[in-house]
């Protein structure tokens, strides 16, 4: 069984994160790897909120600022046969995994070019040859899915796992619920990562969920492995993701895993009230203290890793990127009107195959 | 008239019906201390208290069946869904037991519970978050569909929807909510299932329902000018159908365009269109048009959607397209 205990945000857990071996045989250049990927996910979300507010891009936007080390640090983990999946708020996932900024820009543009070819939106980005099977908008309707993945997996003997990512939100949806009791008793190893940041939309988890010691607690009503860590240093984050990782490989079980995190922004770009239901003073304190990339850069400062010079290259670099991301989504086309009804169907896209008779679509 | 917006005057007849009626509660994502999504029931939480207006976790099944168990027991919950798309997390609840518990009781038990919230597509929100689909719940004998095109209706018919001792599905628009109408200050309500000619015409009947009645409109204005008269019918409600004021429009002009942003296939036009052609097939110089929102689910970028829900310039085309069908 993994540890139930939950971490405080003490010296205490992070100088044990940083002797485990996985970051501990870290090379200086993995470690700085890990910085930048969290920058360029805090710089694009910035370039997406100017965007958005040029209105260049439309719809929702949730935007993943404060919460890098969750995405950057337990996706860093992960082996070529481990999949992983989340919810709406999913541009930081789309990085970490690799995804470039041109493809995610373009499709928070609606361009062509496009991760989802201007189809999908902010909420709906996919990659799954990076083993990423998407951004979905309906909260908790991802929860079965990474039930499903991992059950593929188990199925095929491929030694992987599933890592299904949701907001401390949606652990009150009966899907949820639903998809936690097969995982255990099926013996599923998927790895349920409730992103905590406190809030869904303008209701605080203290007014959304009963029990609130630690949202992962519930697990062990369906007998399974839980763990709550306080996930801002990435190092803790990536420490509890591969024990977990490894857990799940080695019995086949599932865990549900608590990051607490915290948004900075509203809960989307559209969200007038994003200071109303929370003080400025709570914002400001957890920027000021908690903040993931400041907090890593100090760490790797301190262990004489990198130089205040080269964590300001790193920061011009991913800004000039972001700027060439919404330069490349500014300049690429719409898609096709044609293109509206492609992608539905396979036969009607693959015409020469069509293995059905009768009429796939009808006009008005 | 003083003008108010379609926000507005929802949240007026909400107001109105729980000072009224102390059975009538208001219940929802967010519809308390965030004011709403859509700042519908800005405000009750101040008014009314916690006990009449009440925040819900996100737990759609969940807080829609806990509606209907209270309403079974003569409470009038309004339940707000924050999206139409997500009332399909709540499905089973209101599809097997919001619309049958009546029926399977052999009438010992009503349900009037009001759902509402907005549906629709047209604010880039992508496939998830875009459905229109008064359709699932209308094909679903038991349950009442309302679907206002402006804020005089929304009030009128949300005041009536409230009393209503059946489950009613509100559906608002999210576009609407910002646009004002005229609506008067004294009380009024609107009954369910009565159509409404929104404008007078003689060379073809526009049937629409909800924002696409908006659409029709814009696209009548715009065909005057060519001299070509359309008549728009609102439906209001969709179930009950005011038929009969479509077949009169029909009976005048001989020609219908159905406008309605649900897709084609299975769609609220569908039924319109068999409904005319059974009871009105000898008045019809041409076969029936629609436009509706082309067949796929919604797509994210902002001009395409535009181009895959019904538009102005798309009822204008199947408009004249009608007109130039002669009948043999
Ligand atoms: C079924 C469903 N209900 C409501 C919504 C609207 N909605 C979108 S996000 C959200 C809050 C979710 O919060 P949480 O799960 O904590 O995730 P976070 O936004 O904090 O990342 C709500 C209510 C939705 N998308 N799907």
């Amino acid at each position: 069984m993994a540890t139930k205990k939950t971490a405080r945000a003490s010296a205490g857990p992070v100088a044990k994160a940083a002797k485990a071996k996985i970051n501990s045989s870290l090379s200086d250049d993995a470690k700085i790897g890990l910085l930048e990927e969290m920058i360029r996910i805090r710089r694009f979300e910035e370039r997406s909120l100017r965007a958005y507010q040029q209105g260049k891009i439309g719809g929702f936007l949730h935007l993943y600022i404060g919460q890098e080390s969750v995405a950057v640090g337990s996706l860093s983990v992960l082996g070529e046969n481990d999949h992983f999946i989340t919810a709406y708020r999913d541009h930081g996932h789309a990085l970490a995994c690799g995804m470039t900024m041109n493809e995610c820009m373009a499709e928070l543009y609606g361009k062509v070019t496009g991760c989802s070819r201007g189809k999908g939106g902010s909420m709906h980005f996919f990659a799954p040859d990076k083993n990423y099977w998407g951004g979905h908008g309906i909260v908790a309707g991802q929860t079965p899915l990474g039930l499903g993945l991992a059950y593929a997996l188990k199925y095929n003997n491929i030694e992987g796992v599933a890592l299904c990512y949701l907001g401390d939100g949606a652990v009150n949806q009966g899907v949820f619920h639903e998809s936690l009791n097969l995982a255990a008793l099926w013996d599923i190893p998927v790895i349920y990562i409730i992103e905590n940041n406190g809030y869904s939309m303008g209701t605080s988890e203290a007014r959304s969920s009963k029990f609130t010691g630690s949202l992962a607690k519930r697990a062990e009503g369906y007998d399974m492995a839980w763990e709550s860590v306080v996930a801002n240093h990435i190092y803790v984050v990536r420490e509890a993701t591969d024990r977990h990782v490894r857990y799940a490989k080695e019995t086949s079980k599932p865990v549900l895993l608590e990051l607490k995190t915290y948004r900075y922004r509203g809960h989307s770009v559209a969200d007038a009230n994003s200071e109303k239901y929370r003080t400025k003073e709570e914002i400001q304190n957890y920027q000021d203290t908690m903040d993931p990339i400041n907090v890593f850069r100090k760490t790797l400062i301190d262990e004489g890793v990198i130089d205040e010079d080269r964590v300001k290259q790193i920061e011009k670099s991913a800004k000039d990127e972001a700027n060439a991301a919404a330069k490349f989504a500014d300049e690429s086309d719409f898609p096709s009107v044609d293109s509206i009804t492609e992608d539905v169907y396979w036969e009607t896209d693959n015409p020469d195959q069509r293995q059905s008779g009768g009429r796939m679509f009808f006009h008005s | 008239m003083r003008e108010i917006t379609y926000r507005e005057a929802i949240k007026e007849a909400l107001i109105e019906e729980l000072e009224r009626d102390d059975q009538v509660v208001i219940m929802g994502e967010e519809v308390a201390h965030y004011n709403g999504a859509y700042k519908v029931t800005e405000g009750l939480l101040d008014r009314f208290g916690d006990k009449r207006i009440v925040d819900t976790p996100i737990s759609e099944a969940g807080f829609i069946g806990l509606g209907i168990g209270a309403s079974m027991l003569g409470m009038r919950p309004v339940m707000e869904l924050m999206f139409w798309s997500f009332s399909y997390v709540a499905f089973d609840q209101i599809v097997n037991n919001a619309a049958m518990v009546r029926y399977m009781s052999g009438g010992l038990i009503n349900v009037p519970i009001v759902i509402r919230g907005p549906a629709n597509g047209g604010t880039n929100v992508g496939a998830t978050h875009s459905h229109t689909p008064e359709n699932f719940i209308a094909y679903t004998p038991g349950l009442k569909v309302v679907c206002p095109s402006n804020a005089y209706d929304a009030k009128g018919l949300m005041k009536m929807a409230i009393r209503d001792n059946d489950p009613v599905y509100v559906m608002e628009n999210t576009l609407l909510y910002g646009q004002t109408w005229e609506v008067p200050e004294e009380e009024y309500i609107i009954p369910l299932g009565k159509a409404d000619v929104k404008r007078e015409g003689s060379d073809l009947s526009i049937v629409a329902h909800g924002r696409s009645t908006i659409t029709a409109l814009e696209a009548a204005t715009k065909l005057a000018e060519d001299g070509i008269e359309a008549e728009v019918v609102d439906l209001r409600s969709i179930r009950p159908l005011d038929i009969d004021t479509v077949l009169e429009s029909v009976g005048k002009t001989n020609r219908v365009l159905l406008v309605d942003e649900n897709k084609p296939f299975c769609g609220v036009s569908s039924q319109i269109s068999h409904m005319i052609q059974l009871e009105a097939f000898d008045y019809l110089d041409a076969p029936i048009r629609r436009v509706t929102s082309i067949d796929s689910p919604a797509i994210y970028s902002d001009p395409l959607e535009k181009e895959q829900l019904p538009n102005p310039a798309r009822v204008d085309k199947a408009a004249r397209a009608l007109l130039e069908e002669v009948s043999v």
